[in-house]
């Protein structure tokens, strides 16, 4: 019955048609994270082009119309292309094999969910060689400049955003699916591994809030082609009403982003610590609470759009609010490592730096929760600074620290420790270097999305440049370091991999078989 | 096969949820931000048309009426307040005019948007005729003078005293289906 899938020696026609014809969750999750690994180069490669640009004051390299494409599609290629790809990869990789299930519920949906995602990706990017431009909004694109001032490929960019909201909606459903009814017998909920509870609850942040994201655009596109005014005044309509409907969306959207980071953590920390996950219901609630806040703060977004001083208190204390479950999963993971017998394997390495970066990343963010503060951070650089601290640091630390942490499993092989070492330090440096200036450039004054500024700026700019080099040249190593172990890695046969590894994945063989728990696991 | 069974109910709620989300966005929150808008005064979005009821004016007090006019980036016509600010008795029914030109060559339709600062006050500033209500169609070249008619409501709170009106005038002739020669 089990049949292996076919490779490159059965000739090119069956191993493409295996990969586009997949209905196995783990091709369909190597395929979401190479595509997410493309797609962040190609977002990296972005930013690289706005910190070039940002070295040094004066126009250099590039024109100011170009610059503003570069911020929209760099922002909206690392959240919807680099970011949440890699996670539900990860998800397609990883929930079955912990749960005991032999496969996603949904396998050929799983498939479309993938498949539909790189045409939307590429008509976003055509954009970008189209007559006028690519979008020059802002990946928040706020009405009037994504409608009445928005280049005529803003259509493109509306349907790229609906066919990668039903990618994300089917990819939630099936996770959802999958999760309810087909756990293995024995496996209650508060049984079911940190990972696989932080991606429930993800997933039904996706499907409440994407539907929102695809309402935004499709006023938008009625707007802009059949004569509504959703949007724009001369017509009865707001374009405050745009900020409200996207910040609903866009709120959930940072914890979609951030919840499997914190599930990733959860296993990792345990594991090197060699200690189970501390106060593991604790984690659930925390999860759950933060996940039903995230739904009633989003105005904090916009302190500065003219609210009653009763609504810019309100979404203050709400937004502080979701400090509390946000500490208590950093207590825990800082718990699990009190007395632990430590050691300091590249994942852990990714993952301690998550959790001291994200706390300082959510330092700042209580700074900005605090209304009367916002009106002078409010679209600066100390935003920039704030949520690169708790995007890159906490989601991105995180899915290099799972691809380390779950590469040898996925492929049988090791990676390179030193190299995973090496591409840590460089990666940890340069983004601090990167981001920390930008606190105090923000605090200055510099505002963001702008393709020059002040000479008082000038030397915070540089140094922060240097590190934005620094942390790009980190990946290219990461890169590296996976292609080599896939191809030229020690081959490993043990199936825990590390020894403090605990978890149903565990107990499958190493590398890991195409078809995994044909017959479900017994859990005690 | 029992475990496989559960999908399709389960599929079917959650297509649902997303369905329900997205009209959500589209059929419910526009509106409902409009009306907590009415109800709060936020935005600045004064109330339609007014029917004078007769009440004492209360000639203690002095408020300071500012009028402000905008216009929107594209918009070529000369648009101003013959009078910058007025100072109204609360209660009292004042009429003041705006002056339009169309100095452009063609034939356009303008839309005047009102807003009314501080916020608190938009629901105590009441129109009993504006030019705002509908849309102002002017000839090339011609000129106009924009009429308003307004009422401080006594019940204003005690803390306002200067109103903000301010207009922001659109250029809607490619949205609008009235013929301009018709109107006239």
């Amino acid at each position: 019955m089990a049949q292996g899938p076919a490779t490159l020696a059965d000739g090119w026609g069956k191993y493409l048609s295996r990969w586009l014809f997949t209905t196995n969750h783990k091709d369909i999750g190597t395929l979401y994270l190479w595509f997410s690994f493309a797609m962040f180069i190609m977002g990296g490669a972005f930013a690289m082009v706005i910190r070039a640009e940002l070295f040094q004051p004066g126009m250099q390299l590039i024109k100011p119309e170009f610059f503003n494409q570069m911020t929209t599609m760099h922002g909206l290629v690392m959240v919807f292309g680099a970011i949440m790809p890699a996670f539900v990869g990860l998800a397609n990789w990883m929930i079955p094999m912990m749960i005991g299930a032999p496969d996603m519920a949904l396998p050929r949906m799983n498939n479309l969910s993938f498949w539909i995602l790189p045409f939307a990706f590429a008509i976003l990017t055509s954009t970008l060689f189209m007559e006028g431009g690519g979008p020059n909004f802002g990946w928040t694109f706020y009405a009037p400049l994504s409608t009445t001032y928005a280049p005529d490929t803003v259509n493109y960019f509306i349907f790229g955003v609906h066919i990668m909201g039903a990618s994300s909606i089917m990819g939630s459903i099936n996770i959802i699916a999958t999760v309810m009814n087909m756990r293995a017998p024995g496996m209650t909920y508060m049984k079911m591994p940190m990972f696989v509870w932080t991606w429930v609850i993800t997933a039904f942040l996706l499907v409440a809030v994407m539907p929102v994201l695809a309402g935004a655009v499709t006023m938008m596109l009625m707007d802009i082609n059949f004569g509504t005014s959703f949007f724009d005044a001369a017509g009865g309509g707001d374009p405050v009403l745009f900020q409200h409907i996207f910040w609903f969306f866009g709120h959930p959207e940072v914890y979609i982003i951030i919840l499997p980071a914190f599930g990733v953590v959860s296993h990792i920390i345990p594991t090197f610590s060699r200690k189970p996950l501390f106060g593991y219901s604790s984690m659930v609630y925390a999860t759950a609470a933060i996940a039903f806040l995230s739904f009633v703060v989003w105005a904090h977004h916009m302190f500065t759009v003219g609210m009653p001083i009763a609504g810019e208190l309100y979404f203050m204390y709400a937004t502080m609010l979701i400090a509390v479950p946000t500490g208590v999963k950093v207590f825990n993971w800082i718990t699990t490592m009190y007395r632990g017998s430590l050691t300091y394997e590249t994942p852990m390495l990714f993952s301690i730096a998550f959790v001291i970066l994200f706390t300082f990343g959510g330092f700042t963010g209580m700074m900005l929760s605090i209304a009367a503060a916002d009106m002078q951070y409010h679209d600066t650089y100390f935003v920039v600074a704030h949520f690169h601290y708790v995007m890159v640091a906490g989601a991105v630390f995180s899915g290099t620290a799972a691809v380390y942490y779950w590469l040898p499993k996925w492929c049988g092989k090791m990676y390179n420790e030193t190299m995973g070492k090496v591409q840590f330090w460089i990666a940890f440096i340069g983004f601090n270097i990167t981001f920390m200036p930008q606190h105090f450039l923000g605090l200055a004054g510099m505002p963001r999305r702008y393709a020059d500024y002040g000479l008082q700026f000038a030397d915070w700019n540089m140094v922060s440049s240097i590190g934005a080099f620094m942390y790009g040249g980190a990946q290219i190593l990461f890169l590296f370091n996976v292609i080599r172990t896939i191809g030229w890695g020690e081959p490993t046969k043990d199936p825990k991999v590390w020894e403090g590894a605990e978890g149903l994945e565990w107990t499958l063989p190493t590398p890991a078989p195409y078809h995994t728990f044909a017959k479900p696991p017994k859990i005690k | 096969m029992s475990v496989r069974s559960g999908n399709g109910p389960l599929l079917a709620k959650l297509i649902a949820l997303a369905a329900a989300m997205f009209l959500f966005a589209i059929f419910v929150l526009p509106p409902l931000y409009d009306l907590f808008c009415e109800i709060t005064g936020i935005g600045g979005k004064t109330d339609g048309a007014y029917t004078a009821v007769s009440v004492e004016v209360d000639t203690s007090r002095e408020i300071e009426v500012q009028f402000v006019a905008t216009k929107n980036a594209t918009m070529p016509w000369d648009f101003y307040p013959l009078e910058e600010r007025v100072i109204v008795h609360p209660g009292e029914s004042r009429a003041v005019a705006f002056y339009a030109q169309n100095r452009t060559g063609q034939d356009m339709v303008g839309q005047a948007i009102p807003n009314v600062l501080p916020n608190n006050a938009a629901d105590y500033f009441h129109k009993t005729e504006c030019f705002c209500f509908n849309n102002q169609p002017l000839l090339a070249g011609e000129t106009a003078e924009l009429e308003l008619v307004f009422i401080v409501d006594p019940d204003l709170p005690a803390s306002v005293n200067t109103v903000t009106l301010s207009y922001t005038m659109f250029d809607i002739t490619d949205r609008t289906k009235v013929q301009i020669s018709q109107v006239q």
